[in-house]
């Protein structure tokens, strides 16, 4: 006797995908054709008049040093924040997982600053360290250290990636803790009467069993720093000092809605779908290969 | 259950019923409606909606609703994205950076004098001040936007601070020769912070070009023509930003942020010199716990002729285009009621504005405010002292916000003490050019 149970309607199962469908092309696809109709054109801000230029507005970008320092510093703002965030996340996932008494609340108090939005996050960090008012800079100033991060790149650098980074470690706590809590107890009970020390059966075992989730992490750590992180540029340097903290996201903004310049933040937009295309392919292609499940 | 939800749909009906009813049922006046989109919150939202208040309890034919959009950047995007829209309210409020924008967006606009001269109502271009006005005026006298809010760089001065440091605190502070001299005394007496500064990029190139008649770009500065390029790299303006890199890098210049960020600190009292806005004059009055005075921007003794005048900074209200003629009266009867002297005078007065007409600063000097708020007329006479020249008339540059972006960026290397000035300017104009270049070619 056949158990088995068919559907074979040809239509259901799209019909049923339909409503994804139609917000990944209301909302994504549909933009994103958009911006690449866009990049082809330099318009005026009104829309009055739409003059077709080619590929002029990527050649003007692409010779554009400054353009061109912003994927550098994106880059390097990227790997700050996704590896500070994954790396603290995932020592205090461990610290939490072996704790006995309280890890309720310690779990609930990592978690709250997720809640936070992302310019508020901004906002936060630059009240406490506003060189003119802040509590940091004034209790530096005791230990005779000027701080000034509206002129020092680096210390504006310092503070924007730990603002992102501040508010994304909850994000990956959460899922590292859950991961950690998923790994069976029996594999390490083992290696632990073998003899191993807890951070031997940790590089050995829990990591790479680990891999799935920081894989997944990693992924969307680093769309979290490529985007995301907007308003804390925004609301803390806004770019500056210089061009010290101008990532392309924040670039794409600047130029499209401050300088009123669509052509060319269309572009960008353009270049940063496939950067960030790239760095997926990328990541599935060759880190991928390394995730155990 | 049935029953409920029977219930609220007939609630819901009814309220359907009654909007789509709505425009049926006439009005007592059947006024029209102008919108008026701004960028100010806080006291100068009050004084705004005061403004609003005043001019629909004075009449009844049309109802102003105002809105507020954000910051001068936001309330301009709002504007562009409702008109892409077609939603575009009737009154706009831009700041002035935005002007060349909204000159060159021919269709979107309907200029001031237009709106004015079709209205009916008596409109004198020359009753408005002309430092004020010429920089929304063409060059053959037609006003584009009303200006609303203008101000000028002035610099405020910590009288205690130089006191403590032994200088008089009425000593000469007309050049920077002489503000260098009582900076170096200052800082060699052991003050934390001599000299800061709001806008660098409006007091020490924009208006600093103006104040020494020397081009802040080419083509009058922008006036006459689109194909402008920027030409503040010129000795005048290498040597002031020489001497500021100097100061920061000695300690006497503290750099607070692109905005006007350092006017907490002056308003602390941690700073001497400031140069600020004069609209920044209300907030140092109410927070300062020190003998402040306002003194005229300084200018450089060794430029010969100088000082000439400074310009303005600030926001004009911009007519949108594609309203009906009626609503045009009804903007045209805002404009007139905004430029009366009594509401510019009082206007003035409240805020540290520049009055944009004649009438309205001889009332102020009649009323003898001037009289009791020392200091308050330097902005004045500083923007009218002199005949404004094809390079202290103003500045009209396309995609400028970006422009000052750039300028921005350079100058704080030189603050930072990783590029020289000369280097910083040239390489400020040389991209500032490709901007211009890319305006001019998006709206040839």
């Amino acid at each position: 006797m056949d158990t088995k149970v068919t559907f074979d309607h040809k239509l259901l199962p799209y019909l049923l995908l339909a409503p994804q469908i139609a917000i990944t092309i209301i909302f994504f696809f549909w933009p994103a054709g958009q911006a690449v109709y866009q990049s082809l054109f330099l318009p005026d801000p009104f829309g009055l008049k739409m003059k077709f230029v080619g590929l002029s507005n990527f050649t003007f970008l692409l010779s554009d040093p400054h353009y061109l320092a912003s994927f550098q510093t994106t880059a390097i703002f990227s790997f700050l924040v996704a590896f500070f965030s994954m790396a603290i996340a995932l020592w205090l996932a461990v610290m939490a997982d072996r704790v006995i008494k309280g890890s309720e609340t310690y779990r609930t108090l990592l978690i709250w600053p997720y809640a936070v939005a992302p310019a508020i996050a901004g906002v936060l960090w630059l009240f406490m360290f506003n060189p003119s008012i802040g509590l940091f800079p004034y209790a530096l100033k005791a230990f005779g250290y000027n701080w000034n991060h509206v002129l020092n790149a680096g210390e504006a650098m310092g503070l924007v990636v730990a603002a992102a980074t501040w508010k994304q470690i909850s994000y990956n706590f959460l899922f590292f803790l859950a991961g950690l809590q998923a790994i069976p107890r029996s594999v390490i009970e083992a290696a632990a009467i073998d003899g191993a020390r807890f951070w031997r059966r940790f590089w050995t075992i829990v990591f790479p069993l680990l891999s799935p989730t920081t894989f997944f992490l990693l992924v969307v750590n680093v769309v979290y720093a490529f985007f995301e992180t907007f308003g804390v540029i925004h609301t803390i340097t806004g770019g500056g000092p210089q061009q010290s903290t101008m990532i392309l996201v924040y670039k794409v903004y600047a130029d499209g809605f401050v300088g009123q310049d669509l052509g060319s933040s269309a572009a960008q937009s353009v270049i940063l779908l496939f950067v960030v295309g790239l760095l997926t392919v990328v990541q599935f292609r060759y880190v991928e290969r390394r995730v155990h499940y | 259950m049935q029953f409920r939800w029977s219930r609220r749909l007939a609630a819901v009906a009814a309220a359907l019923a009654l909007t789509a009813l709505g425009p049926l049922v006439p009005s007592a006046h059947a006024q029209t409606e102008i919108h008026w989109w701004h960028a100010f919150t806080g006291r100068l939202g009050e004084l705004l909606d005061e403004h609003i208040k005043k001019f629909n309890a004075s009449q009844t034919a049309y109802k102003v609703v105002g809105a507020h959009k954000g910051n001068y950047s936001e309330t301009l995007n709002a504007g562009i994205a409702a008109f892409r829209a077609g939603q575009q309210p009737h009154v706009l409020m831009v700041f002035e950076v935005g002007t060349a924008t909204m000159m060159s967006a021919k269709g979107a606009i309907k200029p001031v004098y237009e709106v004015m001269e079709s209205s009916g109502l008596k409109f004198d271009p020359k009753g408005y001040l002309a430092a004020v006005s010429g920089y929304y005026t063409t060059s053959d006298g037609k006003m584009l936007s009303l200006p609303y809010n203008s101000s000028t760089p002035v610099l405020y001065v910590n009288e205690d601070a130089l006191k403590a440091a032994g200088v008089d605190p009425k000593t000469d502070l007309s050049t920077w020769e002489k503000v260098g001299a009582v900076v170096d005394t200052l800082k060699s007496k052991g003050h934390a912070c001599p000299f800061t500064t709001a806008w660098q990029s409006w007091v020490h190139l924009e208006n600093l070009s103006a104040y020494h008649n020397v081009p802040f770009a080419t083509k009058d500065n922008g006036f006459a023509g689109l194909d402008t390029t920027l030409a503040f790299n010129g000795p005048a303006q290498v040597r002031h930003v020489e001497m500021l890199g100097k100061w920061a890098k000695e300690g006497k210049f503290i750099y607070g942020g692109r905005r006007n960020e350092s006017g907490a600190r002056f308003r602390a009292g941690e700073c001497a010199f400031f140069t600020e806005s004069s609209a920044g004059y209300a907030g140092v009055k109410k927070e300062a716990k020190f003998k402040f005075a306002i003194r005229p921007l300084p200018y450089w003794a060794s430029v010969s002729g100088a000082p000439y005048n400074t310009i303005i900074g600030g926001a004009s209200l911009w007519v949108m285009a594609g309203h009906k003629p009626e609503a045009y009266k009804g903007v045209a009867a805002l404009l007139d009621f905004l430029s009366s002297p009594a509401i510019q005078a009082k206007w003035h007065q409240d805020t540290g504005y520049l009055p944009i007409t004649r009438a309205a600063y001889e009332k102020t000097k009649a009323d003898g405010f001037y009289g009791m708020e020392p200091g308050t007329d330097i902005a004045i006479i500083q923007m009218t002292g002199k005949e404004p020249t094809a390079n202290s008339k103003g500045l009209r540059l396309g995609s400028f916000d970006q422009i000052r972006g750039i300028i921005d960026e350079e100058l704080e290397g030189v603050w930072a003490g990783k590029k020289g000035a000369k280097a910083a300017l040239d390489s400020a104009v040389q991209r500032g050019n490709q901007l211009l270049r890319r305006f001019e070619q998006a709206n040839r």
